[in-house]
């Protein structure tokens, strides 16, 4: 009779467990990012600075390779704080609760527009912020759409409870909005509060444009790796306001980018154009730098972390907005000191103002 | 390598220990991946320790949230009512299954819809499913309802025609009508094999569960778990998905015994 003994099973296991996890130790020096983004209009520019070569351009100048990996909104950021990304686009607020509440230091390398009118809260049946209490909203919970809510529900004295929050997917919000009339009030981004907004008997009740500047727009590399590889940092600075200052000429040459941008988008050129309407774009990186070096960012980031808080998003046993300290550029942190996570360095940015980026 | 020859015996203690090995390997591998993770950032969230995930429980189970509601009991109950609607729902499927094993006028009315029917993706067509059925519960049942009823009624009419043309004259000559031959000779018989199919498709229930909380819903297992994502909350899903895994295992348990016990005679079969 053969029988395997208990013993040397254990032993097996033991050697399977070592094997698999003595591979796990991350590479040091690096000359290949990734970068990860998704679909909106204040991030097209990245893939068209891949798709117009200026990416390569200054990758290659900096001896680098960056790589650009498209993906979903949520996962983008899931990836980047599991570190399967260098770095990754995203909003103010994940990059304060996803990264930053994770542990995971993150700079915000790029500010790159805020939203003027990109989320917004629209409802059918002439409603009102007097008849609006007690009706269903239908949003994306958690999200930034939740946080226009919430400030446009504060300015009108109401609070959540006042209202009815229906989780509902970003992927079907426009159509089962307009499908159900019994839908009173939803509040979306774009593109779909712009196709919402084009079928009559809609209104738009508030939108990101009454809360300017709150909502940004970021490219959020790990702090890391920033500081082991400046490099990044440059060609990432370089390359975006080389697009921006393509888009932001007149003309066939800014036409043609816009055009490329929004075949990206998978949406057309007129409305791609009405979406940057709609997002205020810091267009040189000098405009970009004054907005995060001055006082109102950090009265707008209060905003955020204090919404963020309410909702558990800083971590079930958070005891305040402060777990998480924030660092702006003159050196202030707002929240804990010793827990930094979430950094606006604008001194990337400076460079490419003072045109100091090799090409 | 004599153990891995085809008479191979192993004692009880050696069988269990094999049996574990996978087990205990993966919540191995799980547990030493975490904890190099924590050493290099002890806040990280993407594989919380057992620690975090009991707090994690704790917070969900049995402490108030915000709204002033016991999370994890409130969502087990939203998505346990919209099973339990759809199961019961099921016996349709049964019954039309049934009818079109046996008779004629139902199968050429209903056969080839159905077997059209069972191939179309019906998670594809949830935004139709919430414009006709609205956000409610309706909605979220129907998808479950679309995704398994047609393996059921399919499943169900195969079984109920290979019962032996025999048994059917038999009980024919034996003075039955069409009701008692129906619902009193096929049926019992295929009934255990129908609950086992049934209780296969309990795993495509919950994904198409899963699917319909996460479009539109308000609770719910399926729902929590897309919510909290939006800030990494692993130490909830994580608990989340182990009790949604045990909730249908011991669904899936019971049918088991049930049959076991009603149908003793199944098990010689």
């Amino acid at each position: 009779m053969s029988r395997l003994s208990a013993k040397s099973l254990l032993r097996c296991l033991m050697m399977v467990c070592l094997v698999l996890f003595a591979t796990a130790t991350p590479a040091l020096a690096k000359t290949k990012f990734k970068v990860a983004w998704s679909i909106y209009v204040g991030w097209m520019p990245w893939p068209y600075a891949e798709e117009s070569g200026i990416l390569k351009k200054w990758a290659d100048a900096h001896n680098i390779e960056i790589e650009l990996v498209q993906m979903d909104y949520v996962a983008s950021i899931e990836a980047y704080v599991a570190g399967q990304v260098d770095a990754c686009v995203m909003t103010n607020m994940e990059m304060l609760n996803m990264p930053a509440a994770s542990g995971i230091d993150s700079t915000a390398l790029i500010i790159g527009d805020y939203s003027n009118g990109n989320d917004a809260l629209l409802v059918r049946d002439g409603l009102t912020a007097k008849t609006i209490k007690g009706q269903e909203i239908s949003l994306v919970e958690l999200t930034v759409s939740h946080y226009l809510l919430n400030r446009f529900l504060e300015k009108n004295n109401m609070k959540e409870k006042d209202v009815r929050v229906i989780n509902t997917s970003d992927s079907d919000i426009g159509p089962i909005f307009l499908s159900n009339d019994s839908q009173k009030a939803v509040v979306t981004w774009n593109p779909i509060v712009m196709q919402i907004e084009q079928h009559p008997g809609i209104t738009k009740l508030f939108s990101s444009a009454d809360v300017p500047g709150e909502i940004i727009d970021l490219m959020a590399v790990n702090t890391k790796t920033l500081k082991k590889n400046p490099a990044l940092g440059k060609a990432l600075v370089g390359a975006w306001y080389e697009v921006m200052s393509v888009m932001s000429r007149r003309g066939a040459d800014a036409d043609k980018a816009l055009g490329t941008m929004a075949a990206q988008a998978e949406s057309s050129l007129v409305e791609f154009k009405s979406q940057l309407k709609t997002t205020a774009m810091f267009y040189t990186a000098d405009a970009a730098v004054q907005y995060a070096s001055g006082p109102e960012i950090k009265k707008n980031m209060d905003y955020v972390r204090q919404f963020c808080f309410r909702h558990g998003l800083l971590g079930e046993g958070a005891e305040s907005a402060d777990v998480v300290g924030i660092q702006y550029p003159d050196g202030s942190v707002q929240g804990d000191k010793r827990n930094v996570n979430f950094r606006f360095d604008v001194s990337y940015m400076k460079m490419a103002a003072e045109g100091k980026l090799k090409r | 390598m004599k153990f891995l020859s085809m008479h191979a015996k192993f004692g009880p203690v050696t069988t269990a220990l094999l049996s574990a090995s996978l087990f205990v390997l993966c919540v191995a591998a799980y547990f030493t991946a975490s904890h190099i993770r924590h050493q290099e950032n002890p806040k990280d969230k993407i594989m919380p320790t057992i620690g975090k995930m009991w707090k994690g429980v704790e917070n969900t189970a049995f402490k108030e949230d915000r709204k002033g509601e016991y999370r994890l009991w409130v969502d087990t109950w939203a998505s346990a009512k919209r099973l339990g609607y759809s199961t019961l729902l099921l016996v349709l499927a049964v019954l039309l299954g049934l009818h079109m094993g046996l008779y004629p006028f139902f199968e050429a009315v209903f056969y080839r819809f159905i077997l059209f029917f069972d191939k179309v993706p019906a998670l594809a067509l949830l935004p139709i499913l919430f414009i006709i059925f609205g956000l409610g519960e309706l909605s979220k049942v129907m998808l479950i309802l679309l995704g398994v009823f047609p393996t059921i009624a399919l499943d169900t009419y195969l079984r109920a025609k290979a019962v032996p043309r025999e048994q059917i004259i038999k009980g024919r000559t034996l003075g039955a009508g069409s009701a008692k031959i129906t619902y009193g000779v096929v049926l019992p018989q295929i009934m255990p094999d129908v609950l086992n199919t049934i209780r296969l498709n309990f795993k495509a229930m919950v994904l198409f569960l899963i699917a319909g909380e996460s479009l539109a819903a308000t609770a719910g297992l399926g729902y929590r778990i897309f919510v909290v994502r939006r800030y990494i909350a692993m130490e909830i899903i994580i608990p989340y998905v182990l009790w949604m895994s045990l909730l249908a295992f011991v669904a899936d348990l019971l049918v088991r015994l049930w049959i076991k016990k009603r149908y003793a005679w199944y098990q010689a079969h």
